[in-house]
C-alpha cells in the first residue's frame, strides 16, 4: 500500500549569518491513511519547520517528500498552493478566521480557491458545519464566538475540502483545557471516521491523544512508535523530572477517554 | 476566486471603513467632479456660443476694412454692386458702423448704449429678425427710403424704450450727438434688459451714421450668403472684391459666421483641454492616495493574506483580489465624482441663470456622455494602475511568514 506522507531523508538548513542551522537534520518517515500521529518536539526541534513542509507551505533544502504518491518537494509557489488546496486541512493555534467573514464564509473559502461552484459551496459548507454542531452560527462573525466555537470553525474548515491530511497546529494552545479537551475529542472522532490526523505539539498531554507519536530534536527523529509506550513521552531532558507523574495520570485519562 | 466575489469582499471591506474608503475616494471625487464640471462648462458654453451664432445666422459673412480716407476706398455702393452682381451666392449686405456719440432724452443721457449705422437688410422680414439676433416688437425697421434719403429715424432695444421712454416710444424723438432721430420701431427683448446689454442698443440709418462719424478708421459690411454651405465661395467673392481694390490683403478681414463658431469652438476645446488636463491631475493624485492605502492595507491584512495562502490561494488569486479592491474603491469615488459633478453642474447652470436673468433658454452646463464615460474609465484604470504594486506585494507574500505576522 502506497504511503499518504513519505519523507525520505529531508533536509531543511537555514543560513543565520555565518552558522548553518539544520532545522531537520536527515528526517524519513512515514504516515499511511487513517493514522492520527502527534509530531512532538520542544521549541527548536524542528516540528514547526516539519510540519511547514508536511503543509506545503515551504520545501525541503534536500530529500523527498510524497504526498499521496506526488513529489512536492520541489513545486513552486501556485503549485503549493493546488496541493494545499486539494489535499491538506489546516487547524492553527490561532483559529486563523477572517474577521470580516462570517462562519459559512470562512468555510467556503477553501472551495472557493477550488473553483466549486456557489451553490456546492454553500452545500458543503453547511454539512461540514453539521458536523462539527455550529450549523446555526453560520452567519455569525468569527468575533461573536467563543475561542472553542471559533476552532471548531477552523476545523470545519479544513474538512470542506474534504483533505487528504488535517494537519493540527497546537490546536488547543488557545484554549481552556476543558475545551482543549473537547477540540482533541473531536479530532479523535474524526480520525475514527477515517480522516488522517497529523497533530504538532510541544505537549506530551495532548500528544498522547493520538495513537502514534513521532518526538523530534534537534531535527531528528528520536521516537516513533505507540503513544501509549512510556518512552513514547520521555524527553530526553526531563528523564528524572518529578512531571512524571503528571504525565502517568494523564495517560490513565487519555485511555479512559 | 471569481470576480463577483472579490467586488462583493471588496465593497464589503470598504463598508468596513467608511471614514477611511471616503478620504482614500476623495482625490478621485473631486478629480473626477472637476473634469465633469469643466467638459459641462465647455460643453454649454459651446451650445451657447452656437445658438447665438445661429440666431444670427449661420450665412453670415462679416468684412472689415480699414479706410484709408483716400479715393481707394470701398463704398456702400461697391458692396451692393457686388450683391446684385452674385445673385447665386449673396444674398444681401448692409454696412455695420458703430457711432460713437452720447444719446440723449429729455435730461437723461445713456453713456452705454451703443449706435450702429445699418442697412435695410440688416432686418430679415422672412424671419422677423435683425442680424444680431432680436426680433421686432413694436413699429418697423428702417427702409430703403430712410437709408437712401437718410432719413433721421431709429430702431432702438427695449431696455432704451423702457428707460427712456417709459414703454412708450414710437413717434418719439431722442439725440444722438445732438441729432435728432424719431423712433419708427422697438425691438423685443433679446438679453437681459438691462444697461449696456443687447437691449441697450439704437440703429439709425448708416447714411446717418456716416455723417455722424467722420474719419473713423475702418467700416464693417455685413453680407449674408444664400445658405451656409455657399459661405465659403461668398467669401471669397467679397475678398476678391477687396483685394482688387486695395491690392493689399492687410486692408481688410472677411469672416464668416461659420469660421467664427469653429474659431470659437477650437478655442473653447483648447480651453477645456488645458482645464481637463489641470483636473486630472487631481485625478493622479487620488490614485497616489489609493496606492498609499492599499499598501498600508496589505500590510494590515497579511495574516488574512497568509490564510488565504494557506487554504490554496495562488499568487494571481491574491492579486486579482487587491487589484479589484482598488479598482472597486476608484470606480466608487468615480461614481460619487460623477453625480456630484452633474449636480455641481445644474447648480452653475441655475446660479447663471439667476445671475444674467435669461431664464432656461440661456447658458445650461451640460454634461457629455462623453465627459461622463471618460472620467468613470479614467478613475477605474487608475485604481487598477495603482492598485497592481500593492497587490503585487500581497501576492508574493510567503505564506508562513505572513501566517506568523501580528
Amino acid at each position: 500500500m502506497e504511503h499518504l506522507i513519505e519523507f525520505r531523508d529531508i533536509y531543511k538548513i537555514y543560513q543565520m549569518g555565518e552558522e548553518e542551522v539544520h532545522a531537520l537534520d536527515g528526517v524519513s518517515m512515514t504516515i499511511d491513511p487513517g493514522e492520527f500521529v502527534a509530531i512532538v518536539g520542544q521549541s527548536g526541534s524542528g516540528k514547526s519547520t516539519a510540519m511547514n513542509i508536511i503543509g506545503c507551505l515551504d520545501v525541503p533544502t534536500s530529500g523527498t517528500y510524497h504526498l499521496g504518491g506526488i513529489d512536492v518537494s520541489t513545486m513552486e509557489d501556485d503549485q503549493q498552493a493546488e496541493i494545499r488546496n486539494k489535499m491538506l486541512g489546516f487547524i492553527f493555534q490561532q483559529y486563523n478566521l477572517i474577521p470580516k467573514l462570517n462562519v459559512q464564509e470562512n468555510v467556503e473559502l477553501p472551495l472557493l480557491y477550488a473553483g466549486v461552484s456557489a451553490e456546492e459551496r454553500h452545500e458543503r459548507a453547511v454539512r461540514s458545519l453539521e458536523r462539527v454542531g455550529l450549523a446555526d452560527k453560520r452567519k455569525n462573525l468569527p468575533s461573536q464566538l467563543s475561542g472553542g466555537q471559533q476552532q471548531r470553525v477552523s476545523i470545519a474548515r479544513a474538512l470542506a475540502g474534504n483533505p487528504s491530511v488535517i494537519l493540527a497546529d497546537e490546536p488547543t494552545g488557545a484554549l481552556d483545557s476543558r475545551t482543549g479537551r473537547e477540540v482533541l475529542t473531536f479530532l479523535q472522532k474524526l480520525n475514527a471516521e477515517g480522516d488522517t490526523v497529523v497533530l504538532i505539539t510541544h505537549d506530551n498531554s495532548i500528544a498522547v491523544k493520538a495513537k502514534r507519536i513521532i518526538r523530534l530534536q534537534d531535527g531528528k527523529i528520536i521516537y516513533d512508535g505507540d503513544s501509549q509506550d512510556p518512552q513514547a513521552v520521555v524527553q530526553p531532558h526531563e528523564e528524572e523530572s518529578s512531571e512524571d507523574d503528571g504525565f502517568a495520570a494523564l495517560i490513565g485519562e487519555g485511555v479512559e477517554g | 476566486m471569481n470576480f463577483g466575489q472579490s467586488f462583493r469582499l471588496a465593497v464589503k471591506s470598504l463598508m468596513t471603513s467608511k471614514m477611511r474608503s471616503l478620504l482614500t475616494m476623495l482625490g478621485i471625487i473631486i478629480g473626477v467632479a472637476a473634469v465633469i464640471i469643466i467638459t459641462s462648462l465647455g460643453n454649454g458654453m459651446q451650445n451657447y456660443m452656437n445658438d447665438q451664432f445661429e440666431e444670427m445666422g449661420s450665412n453670415l459673412i462679416q468684412a472689415q476694412v480699414w479706410t484709408t480716407g483716400t479715393s481707394l476706398d470701398i463704398q456702400a455702393e461697391d458692396m451692393y454692386a457686388l450683391v446684385e452682381k452674385y445673385p447665386q451666392y449673396l444674398s444681401g449686405v448692409t454696412p455695420y458702423k458703430t457711432v460713437q456719440g452720447t444719446v440723449r432724452q429729455g435730461n437723461d443721457e445713456f453713456k452705454r448704449t451703443s449706435v450702429y449705422g445699418v442697412g435695410e437688410t440688416f432686418y430679415n422680414i422672412d424671419k422677423n429678425t435683425i442680424m444680431t439676433g432680436s426680433s421686432m416688437g413694436q413699429g418697423r425697421f428702417l427702409s430703403y427710403v430712410d437709408v437712401e434719403r437718410a432719413q433721421p429715424v431709429c430702431v432702438i432695444g427695449a431696455y432704451i424704450e423702457k428707460e427712456a421712454f417709459g414703454g412708450d416710444a414710437l413717434g418719439k424723438t431722442l439725440t444722438v450727438s445732438g441729432a435728432p432721430f424719431t423712433v419708427v420701431g422697438v425691438l423685443a427683448q433679446n438679453g437681459d434688459n438691462s444697461e449696456g446689454s443687447s437691449d441697450d442698443c439704437i440703429y439709425i440709418p448708416y447714411t446717418q451714421a456716416d455723417r455722424l462719424s467722420q474719419g473713423s478708421y475702418y467700416a464693417l459690411y455685413m453680407f449674408t450668403s444664400i445658405d451656409r454651405s455657399t459661405a465659403a465661395a461668398a467669401k471669397g467673392i467679397v475678398e476678391n472684391r477687396l483685394l482688387k481694390a486695395y491690392h493689399d490683403s492687410d486692408y481688410y478681414l472677411v469672416m464668416t459666421s461659420a469660421e467664427m463658431m469653429d474659431a470659437m469652438d477650437s478655442m473653447v476645446n483648447l480651453l477645456m483641454a488645458i482645464l481637463t488636463l489641470i483636473a486630472a491631475i487631481s485625478l493622479l493624485v487620488g490614485g497616489i492616495g489609493i496606492m498609499n492605502i492599499m499598501l498600508v492595507s496589505v500590510t494590515e491584512r497579511t495574516r488574512e493574506i497568509g490564510i488565504r495562502k494557506s487554504l490554496g490561494a495562488k499568487g494571481r488569486d491574491i492579486r486579482s483580489q487587491f487589484i479589484i479592491e482598488a479598482g472597486t474603491t476608484s470606480a466608487i469615488g468615480g461614481s460619487i465624482g460623477i453625480i456630484l459633478g452633474i449636480i455641481m453642474a445644474n447648480v452653475i447652470t441655475n446660479v447663471i441663470a439667476l445671475v444674467l436673468g435669461t431664464g432656461n433658454d440661456g447658458f445650461v452646463a451640460m454634461p457629455t456622455l462623453q465627459g461622463i464615460g471618460v472620467a468613470f474609465g479614467v478613475s477605474v484604470a487608475i485604481g487598477i494602475l495603482f492598485g497592481y504594486l500593492p497587490a503585487n506585494k500581497a501576492a508574493k507574500l510567503n505564506p508562513i511568514d505572513a501566517l506568523r505576522y501580528d
